[in-house]
């Protein structure tokens, strides 16, 4: 074999190990689930959303309304009185629809007489993520193009008509229903855009406490291994559960320390992008409480602890720095996967499946808690505590364990045995 | 009084048979070395000694402790020196001290430190980072820590391993000291001169196995040779 050759086959033997291509392997498997998502999301957008109509008015501009509206949407439900108001709100909840349409009797009268008429929309919003505003979007889409078809209509007839009414002929009075409360003034896409301060900086800060304190330990089981300290360590007159207990308490005040430091340059940067919260929350009452702050402090706190119990157990088969930095790779994916899931939709919208995988996920639920205690779904942020702590303590005592037994400085005498097996395997 | 029992001990790695049934003893305030190639198990008996490895069969006492039922207790009054230690590298030597002196008697604590400053004979140094340090100085560090706390029983694994020659002798010289003042002293060596130099008793290690054992001078009558490394070889070939 010749020099190069020989360079090449054992780079290759070198490079080929399940270190390099397990995380390709499951950036790959989530790049191909976002797609199928975003496939998801494509096709929810080509579909016509579900609507109610009642229609109060006989004139010919509530004609044009109604006929795109019929033309463009799907109506399921149809009435000409006011009292049929709730009876639709219902069927249109039943039905995954996005809005009940109110034309009033006299919407066609008020336009002819110069006043804009008024469209009023209930609109039924099942989650506040991004991704549940979708159906929503498309449909203000088309109240804009009512709009112009009106303002056609108008210039139509009468030529001289005054240029700012004519642009805008009609106006929108918004209420939105979001899991049993009233929203009167907003549309889902300001509530979402109110809830968008939270459901990025927060998941963001959750995801980097994660990683950051995650790969401290990680890094710090390493060292104490490639460092050779370890060996000293485990003689001296100290139990498992100190060493243990004392690594992750250290890592995690350093972690809390470090996403202070990243937390205030990201409020600073998303005060700079606008996306502050402002005081209109507080107005909608879109805030925690004190009390939804504590227990959101506790749901993080029992998340941290989780996190870097995980991290010291993944830490427990890091040899050195170097393989230290490929074991913070599952946590890094696990931090992030319910990240953007929190991003852009609400844990309540999600699929089942979806939901069941976001839960089981440790780092999801300080991520899931805050919107979730706006909306009063205490069940859900007391389980996923409740859950989180029941991990944290397997978790531990999994690697108070591998701290009693030989797994630390040895590693498995199960892989032993295969890889002994292998081998002679091999050699038949 | 029997320091170190091990009877009939067995430590296996998977399907590998590290040591297969040892039984040895060293008496209180003695040095005892355990003498083998490598893969002999010198080390893989030494960590057990030590509390790190748990047993597959046979007993290990420590004064009277039962390693498998009160190795909480051993921790207290051992010290383990591993053959490739090594220390925090971003603590300095005296900060390195201080720390293992906290997990002892916090009475001693600032006299321990001083004895592990006055062994480790760093001068200034030890108040230096412990990553600017020589391999030798890394050494003598380690030797302090392991020898400050003043246990009963010094578990030292080829304790002047790296060591130039000048450096070797003062770590030997101040492990008979060490002896001297009643510390027990189970060692590995692949150094001959330094067993036949330091050890009172001496167990020949092979293949998981101790082929022989005795007082290095009767062993070298016995097997009429000049030094301990005949005699191994000699007990090798046998």
């Amino acid at each position: 074999m010749s020099g190069l050759g020989n360079i090449i086959k054992k780079e290759l033997k070198e490079l080929l190990t399940p270190a390099t291509f397990v995380p390709i392997i499951i950036v790959a498997l989530i790049f191909g689930t976002m797609g199928g998502s975003i496939q998801g999301i494509q096709e929810q957008a080509k579909e016509k959303p579900i609507i109610g109509v009642i229609n109060m008015d006989n004139g010919k501009l509530s004609y044009i309304t109604t006929n795109i509206l019929n033309t463009s949407t799907q109506v399921i439900f149809n009435s000409s009185y006011i009292s049929d108001k709730q009876n639709g709100v219902d069927a249109l909840k039943q039905k995954n629809g996005v809005a009940l349409i109110i034309i009033p009797e006299n919407f066609t009268k008020q336009i002819l007489n110069g006043q804009q008429g008024q469209i009023e929309i209930y609109w039924i919003m099942k989650g506040s993520g991004l991704m549940d505003i979708i159906s929503s979007s498309i449909f203000q889409s088309l109240i804009a193009y009512i709009n112009t078809n009106i303002s056609e209509e108008l210039i139509q007839a009468n030529s001289s008509i005054n240029a700012s009414f004519v642009l805008n002929p009609t106006q929108k009075i918004e209420t939105t229903y979001l899991k049993d409360r009233e929203f009167k003034g907003l549309s889902p896409d300001a509530i979402a855009s109110m809830l968008s301060s939270q459901s990025i900086l927060i998941p963001i800060v959750i995801m980097m406490i994660i990683i950051m304190a995650g790969s401290i330990v990680i890094t710090s089981m390493a060292l104490e291994k490639e460092n050779k300290t370890l060996e000293t360590l485990l003689t001296l007159p100290v139990n498992r559960t100190s060493i243990v207990t004392g690594k992750i308490v250290a890592a995690a005040i350093i972690g809390l320390l470090l996403s202070v430091i990243y937390m205030a340059g990201m409020s600073f940067y998303f005060q700079g992008l606008g996306m502050s919260s402002g005081t209109n929350i507080a107005q909608y009452g879109l805030t925690p409480t004190f009390q939804d702050y504590i227990i959101i402090g506790i749901s993080l706190f029992v998340t941290l602890i989780a996190g870097l119990a995980l991290c010291m157990l993944i830490g427990t088969f890091a040899k050195s720095y170097k393989s230290a930095q490929t074991l913070t790779f599952p946590i890094t994916m696990l931090a992030l996967i319910p990240m953007f899931i929190t991003m852009f939709a609400d844990y309540d919208t999600l699929p089942f499946a979806l939901k069941i995988f976001t839960f089981a996920i440790p780092f999801s639920h300080p991520m899931i808690a805050p919107r979730a205690l706006i909306f009063h779904d205490y069940i859900t942020v007391i389980g996923g505590i409740v859950y989180v702590l029941i991990f944290a303590i397997i978790t531990i005592s999994i690697v108070v364990w591998i701290f009693k037994t030989d797994r630390l400085l040895v590693g498995s005498t199960r892989m032993k045995k295969l890889k002994g097996q292998l081998s002679k395997f091999k050699k038949f | 009084m029997i320091a170190v029992e091990v009877k009939n001990l067995v430590k296996n790695y998977g399907s590998i048979e590290a040591v297969k049934g040892i039984s040895f003893n060293v008496n209180e305030g003695e040095i005892f070395g355990l003498i083998g190639p490598n893969g002999a198990g010198k080390t893989t008996v030494l960590r057990v000694v030590s509390t790190l490895l748990k047993i597959n069969s046979g007993s290990v006492k420590i004064l009277n402790y039962d390693m498998e039922k009160e190795a909480d207790k051993i921790r207290k009054i051992i010290s383990y020196l591993p053959e490739d230690a090594g220390a925090y590298k971003n603590l300095t030597g005296r900060a390195y001290l201080q720390f293992i002196a906290n997990f002892f008697d916090p009475k001693q604590k600032e006299q321990m430190v001083q004895k592990g400053i006055e062994i480790a004979e760093l001068g200034e140094r030890i108040d230096d980072r412990v990553d600017t340090y020589s391999k030798g100085m890394m050494r003598r560090l380690l030797v302090g820590r392991a020898l400050m706390i003043n246990p009963k029983l010094a578990i030292l694994d080829e304790p002047t391993s790296g060591l130039d020659v000048i450096n070797a002798q003062e770590i030997r010289k101040l492990i008979k000291n060490t002896a001297k003042k009643g510390t027990t002293v189970l060692l590995s060596s692949h150094n001959m001169l330094e067993v036949e130099y330091l050890c009172e008793r001496i167990a020949l290690i092979s293949d998981g196995r101790i082929l022989e054992e005795g007082e290095p001078k009767t062993l070298m009558d016995k097997y009429k040779a000049n030094n301990i490394e005949e005699v191994f070889m000699r007990v090798v070939q046998k």
